[in-house]
């Protein structure tokens, strides 16, 4: 591991989600004149979600460049210049389109390190939009990071907040090997403070967000501000709740979880992804290796139905993990195993 | 011919080390030194060596599942090879590649790929890194070199080949398409797996040139390969290349290759390109049989002190096995 440098104060200045990875972009192409940034429509419109927005105007069409809608020919493409030694960063307008990369991302980009016997590094981003903000429906809403965790030579990054997403940013396209950033659309207007200085967040490094006591609520991306309700929801119950976020799924932070645990012996998992085979699953059978003496209670999984999501709201809501039943998780863990 | 006696031995001896490494290859197979596949090119020497010869140290190739030939024309080092395929760690790619990856990024070679169609964008990636290696060098060149995709017929049929083609030439990258037309994607012939004859017609829609050499003569290749070579160092963009060609075994060593007409293989045995490009040596260029013989000679012992080498080489250690996988050494804990 990379040695954690102490992450500054954030400032008073508050930016988006949005704002605050662009300009984690913008000063890695400044400070970096071989960076490319590729992808659908990123250029002189800015990105269908605005995070471009004003770097083909600054950087100009060779540094940001606007790709036809070709996902394996993209990713394939910006894989082929890092390998010598241009670092890119690849917008995925959906995460759903990753699909349409799948063999760059997981049969080229993910293994051509190790298949080389350690011959070339792979310093590709790949940013990927996921969740679902609402009525986007089956094939624009899927969180499909499970399936990257699951590929070694792969990291995987999930940040929640304005903070988070520029220093983990900066920290992804620094990083030798090949990122998978996943940013949730409904976060991209989240406000917060972001400091101006050229800071990163290790990856590897997981955050307490909230601290508590009796329970921690293990969540990332956009079930972090849903967890936060519910922890205040289930203060008024007595129940204290401490909201850990990992920031990056791979590299994991056992360590960082381990503390947690140790403090208050009781876990919830919630991710927005499909509960069979999520993440999820993935730290239950950690922890349980590794944490089961930690345990007070068996582990509990707050996760999207097993169905893909749908676009009506009623039905959407039923699907996706929402703060009530968040909630319902927390009194379900304090319920049971031992006081 | 025009060219020198020096080039022309050249061409002989990579064309024929390619022959012969193969043909050794698939008996060290059958004595059980290779425990993977082995996808030969025998009748394909001509492609390989006819376009690597118009390449600079600078340029990029990425190859294919068939890719022993592009690599050794590349100037890799066979024994080097052999303990890749003997799944060494003197291997090029520490035993962790074998026959579908051998990669050797000091020489350009960006890996063999197992995927049909695979390494032809990452060839565009390496195009549009040599056009920023010439912006930031600022020297006014369009490009630092040129990338090189080999593929077969089959993959001409990916989804992937005709996103890349039509990004290279949009972008009008330094990258050359090079389709080597064996007749047969796996054991499919041409005709029951794309209605046309001649693959290069597909740069039509890409508004490039499409070419077609002949694959088993390495000077047409090489006339037809370098002009493509040279447009793209001009900053005049990609050129789809169909060499005709075809390969002399089946598809896989073990394969015996029923599914082909035998009068079909006798026609192209003899138009083999190693046999014909000896006899038009002797006939047509001044070579003595004595010249050739001493570069057939050349050509076994370092064969066969490649074989000895590999032979030689350690076997990796279990603990290998999670190296390299991410590009710090960590301790484990978190990315294991």
């Amino acid at each position: 591991m990379t040695p954690r440098r102490p992450e500054p104060q954030a400032a008073d200045r508050q930016l988006s989600y949005a704002a605050a990875i662009r300009e984690a972009l913008e000063e890695e192409l400044a400070r970096d004149p071989a960076l490319l940034l590729l992808g659908e429509d990123i250029g002189e419109p800015g990105g269908v979600f605005g995070v471009t927005q004003g770097l083909w105007q600054r950087f100009g069409p060779h540094r940001v460049l606007d790709t036809p809608i070709s996902e394996a020919a993209i990713v394939g493409t910006a894989l082929g210049a890092a390998l010598a030694g241009i670092p890119v960063v690849v917008e995925i307008m959906f995460g759903d389109f990753a699909t349409l990369a799948m063999d760059q991302i997981v049969n080229q980009a993910a293994k051509l390190r190790y298949m080389t016997g350690g011959q070339v590094n792979v310093p590709l981003v790949i940013r990927m939009v996921t969740g679902t903000a609402g009525a986007t429906a089956a094939q624009h809403s899927q969180s499909l990071e499970a399936w990257f965790t699951h590929t070694p030579g792969l990291k995987v990054v999930t940040a929640a907040t304005p903070y988070d997403a520029k220093g983990l940013l900066k920290a992804a396209i620094r990083d030798p090997d090949p990122v998978l950033f996943f940013e949730h659309k409904l976060l991209y207007t989240s406000r917060g403070a972001v400091p101006a200085s050229d800071y990163t967040v290790s990856l590897g490094s997981g955050r307490v967000v909230r601290e508590g006591t009796d329970v921690t609520v293990l969540a990332y991306l956009a079930m972090v501000p849903r967890a936060l309700a519910a922890a205040e929801a289930v203060a008024a119950e007595g129940i204290s709740v401490e909201v850990w976020d990992p920031r990056s799924l791979v590299p994991f932070d056992r360590a960082g979880l381990r503390r947690s645990l140790a403090r208050t012996g009781r876990l919830v998992i919630v991710h927005e992804a499909p509960r069979r085979a999520g993440f999820g699953a993935e730290v239950a059978a950690l922890v349980a290796e590794e944490c089961f003496d930690l345990l007070r209670a068996p582990i509990v999984r707050v996760a999207g139905l097993n169905a893909p999501v749908p676009y009506a709201p009623e039905l959407e809501d039923a699907v996706l993990p929402g703060e009530a039943r968040i909630v319902q998780g927390i009194r379900a863990v304090m319920a049971a195993g031992r006081p | 011919m025009v060219y020198t006696p020096d080039f022309l031995r050249r061409l002989y001896a990579d064309m024929l080390l390619i022959r012969r490494f193969e043909e050794r290859a698939a008996q060290l197979r059958l004595a059980g030194h290779i425990p993977g596949f082995l996808h030969p090119s025998i009748g394909q020497e001509a492609v390989a060596v006819g376009a690597c010869a118009a390449l600079e140290p600078q340029d990029y190739i990425t190859s294919t599942h068939r890719g022993h030939g592009h690599i050794l024309a590349r100037g890799a080092d066979p024994g080097r090879m052999y303990a890749e395929l003997f799944a060494r760690r003197e291997g090029y790619n520490r035993g962790k590649g074998g026959s579908l990856h051998i990669a050797s990024a000091a020489l350009g070679i960006m890996g063999a790929n197992g995927i049909v169609g695979g390494g032809i964008p990452i060839a565009v990636g390496l195009a549009l890194a040599l056009t920023v290696r010439a912006r930031l060098a600022g020297t006014g060149a369009p490009t630092a070199g040129v990338a090189v995709a080999f593929f077969g017929d089959g993959a001409s049929n990916q989804g992937v080949f005709h996103e890349s083609l039509n990004l290279a030439a949009l972008w009008r990258l330094p990258v050359v398409f090079i389709c080597e037309n064996n007749l047969y994607g796996e054991f499919t012939p041409q005709h029951r797996h794309q209605p046309i004859r001649d693959i290069a017609g597909r740069a039509v829609a890409y508004a490039m040139p499409g070419v077609v050499a002949d694959g088993n003569d390495v000077l047409d290749v090489f006339r037809v390969v370098g002009k493509a070579v040279t447009d793209a160092r001009q900053g005049r963009g990609p050129t789809l290349v169909e060499c005709k060609t075809y390969r002399l075994r089946g598809h896989y060593e073990g394969d015996m290759g029923h599914y082909r007409p035998p009068d079909e293989v006798a026609a192209w045995q003899a138009r083999d390109p190693v046999v014909t490009f000896r006899e038009r040596l002797l006939a047509e260029a001044g070579f003595t049989t004595a010249d050739l013989e001493e570069v057939e000679r050349a050509v076994e012992a370092r064969l066969e002190a490649g074989v000895r080498f590999a032979l030689q080489a350690p076997r990796p250690a279990a603990d290998e096995a999670l190296e390299d996988v991410y590009v710090e050494t960590h301790d484990g804990s978190a990315l294991a």
